[in-house]
């Protein structure tokens, strides 16, 4: 049944991609639109994952390490990316950012444009992507004994320090795992991209999926098959790279 | 003395004013991010009134969207829980040459674009598909004119690609937890498969089974990528999230208010997954300690 429903669909892809001549594949994903696209999905993907990593940390860090009447509620927030359908994000966001909505009226009166740049895809995915972080870290976190930090505080180290020393050497593997996962997540995107982004050739504000979505509406198969097949083969070192992780983490914790 | 003693006080005072700093940074980020988009989508399918609000979720194509929307989902639910089930134990309960193979292909749905799943069944089942010839036989042999790409079939079929791994990740991690030793009392007391399945198993993994339902609703719920690469017919093979997009798109200060009160419908459905979702949470928690 997997294999009926993933696998064949995917295969078909990859067979598609493959029966094009390597002459006739690397003209279509060297076109310079093409380029363009995937520069900006995962140049915005990787800085809107590295974003997601610093306030994910924090997010989580209150989750798990402090108490306030709303965390409950702010717990069940984080979700709210992952329920909220991608098309609705992306035309909220587009519109809350455009120069008639709030806050992009203010934004922009300032002179800073956020819907249709390149700093919109990026808000987008980082919408998109924070519940992955957060979620990956919260429960290392949970699992991380807050003894070795008094220990450390008592033998005088700084916040900063123990932080850096302590904290952060045993959230790592945690962290390039969400981080990796809202990568992913970024460079897939299309429901909440599209709006924001404006996918404009020009400005180089399109991004891959809307590429492949573009050469389908215009049925030409084989360049949003060999398209794909360049993303499949980005997404599955991703998924690689955290497998990768997650396989040193396990064999470490089961050293000790 | 006094001065250590002061010293560790300072460094308390310190400890809790960076706590404050990061709850106040966790609940600006939340605010900014994820209520004022909420709160926006709400003021804005209402800004032209309530009756302007009624009259938009209920055109012709809302509702068929509406439809369509709720039996895709539904369909993915059942198939899914169906085959997550069996993936689940089949992947904790039996060991076999390529287990964690399959395990790590369960997940690839979650690391493809939805614009690749899509692309991926137009590849397949389209006109120029690999497939295609397959269903234009069955087709002429059984006389009914079945199309898969553009049509019905097409978004149910990428809504249960979408939606796939959902549930067995959520109950796998529990049928590793429970262990076997219940379920072979059982086999030696002399309980048939279904029996232990029905009266050991499910019990053990109800939660997690019920957590990774709602997240599966949720998701089938607020497909669009895949959906609309697949869907082309407004009114017919539109589901919620593509008739947001089609009104949205039409440009028209009327359309776009509409979208947004479409957009709120999906808006109360996620949040009431959300809250079923805290709820379950709190009974996995509950039943995780005990």
């Amino acid at each position: 049944m997997l294999s009926v429903l993933i696998l064949i669909p995917l295969a078909s892809v990859l067979l598609k991609g493959f029966t094009l001549s390597p002459q006739r594949f690397f003209e279509i994903i060297t076109e310079k639109n093409v380029i363009c696209a995937f520069l900006t999905s995962i140049g915005c993907a990787f800085l809107a994952a590295f974003i997601n990593c610093v306030f994910g940390l924090i997010l989580a860090w209150t989750l798990v390490r402090c108490d306030f009447f709303y965390k409950p509620f702010l717990d069940g927030l984080i979700e709210l990316p992952f329920a909220l359908p991608t098309a609705v994000a992306g035309i909220t966001l587009s519109k809350m950012y455009s120069d008639t909505g709030f806050p992009g009226k203010y934004l922009s009166a300032i002179g800073i444009d956020i819907s249709y740049t390149h700093a919109g895809i990026v808000l987008a995915m980082v919408f998109v992507g924070i519940p992955f972080v957060v979620r990956t870290i919260e429960p290392v976190l949970r699992k991380l004994d807050p003894q070795y930090e008094e220990a450390a505080h008592i033998m005088g180290a700084g916040s900063i320090y123990t932080f850096g020393r302590v904290v952060l050497p045993e959230l790592g593997p945690a962290l390039l795992t969400g981080f990796g996962l809202a990568f992913a997540r970024g460079i897939g995107e299309y429901g909440s991209v599209i709006y924001i982004s404006g996918n404009s050739a020009k400005a180089h504000t399109q991004v891959v999926s809307y590429v492949i979505m573009q050469k389908l509406n215009y049925m030409d198969y084989e360049g949003a098959a060999a398209i794909a097949l360049v993303m499949l083969v980005i997404s599955f070192l991703i998924l690689l790279g955290i497998n990768l992780v997650q396989i040193r983490q396990s064999r470490r914790v089961n050293d000790i | 003395m006094t001065d250590r003693k002061d010293n560790a006080k300072l460094k308390g005072i310190r400890h809790r004013s960076i706590e404050r700093v990061l709850i106040i940074i966790s609940t600006i980020f939340a605010a900014v991010m994820l209520v004022l988009p909420l709160g926006y989508v709400i003021v804005q399918s209402f800004s032209k009134g309530a009756a302007f609000y009624l009259s938009a979720i209920t055109t012709e194509n809302v509702i068929s969207a509406l439809q369509l929307s709720l039996f895709a989902a539904g369909i993915a639910l059942l198939v899914n829980t169906f085959f997550g089930i069996m993936a689940g134990i089949l992947l904790t309960r039996y060991s076999f040459r390529g287990k964690q193979v399959l395990g790590a292909l369960i997940d690839i749905p979650f690391s493809v674009s939805p614009v690749i799943a899509g692309l991926s069944y137009i590849m397949l089942f389209g006109r120029t598909g690999w497939l295609s010839p397959v269903v234009d036989d069955l087709n002429s042999l059984t006389g009914l004119g079945v199309k898969i790409v553009f049509a019905l079939p097409g978004v149910v079929l990428a809504t249960i690609f979408v939606t796939f791994p959902f549930i067995s990740r959520e109950i796998i991690p529990v049928l590793n937890a429970a262990g076997t030793d219940e379920e072979e009392a059982a086999g030696l007391m002399g309980a048939g498969a279904f029996t232990v399945f029905r009266r050991i198993t499910l019990p053990h993994m109800k939660w997690a089974l019920l957590y990774g339902m709602i997240l599966c609703t949720a998701r089938a719920l607020g497909e669009f990528g895949a959906v609309n690469a697949l869907s082309r017919t407004r009114g017919e093979t539109f589901t919620l999230p593509l008739e947001v997009d089609a009104l949205y798109l039409s440009g028209s200060a009327d359309s776009i208010v509409a979208a947004f009160a479409v957009s709120s419908i999906l808006v109360l459905m996620a949040m009431l997954l959300l809250v079923l979702k805290t709820f379950t949470e709190y009974h996995m928690n509950k039943t995780g300690r005990s």
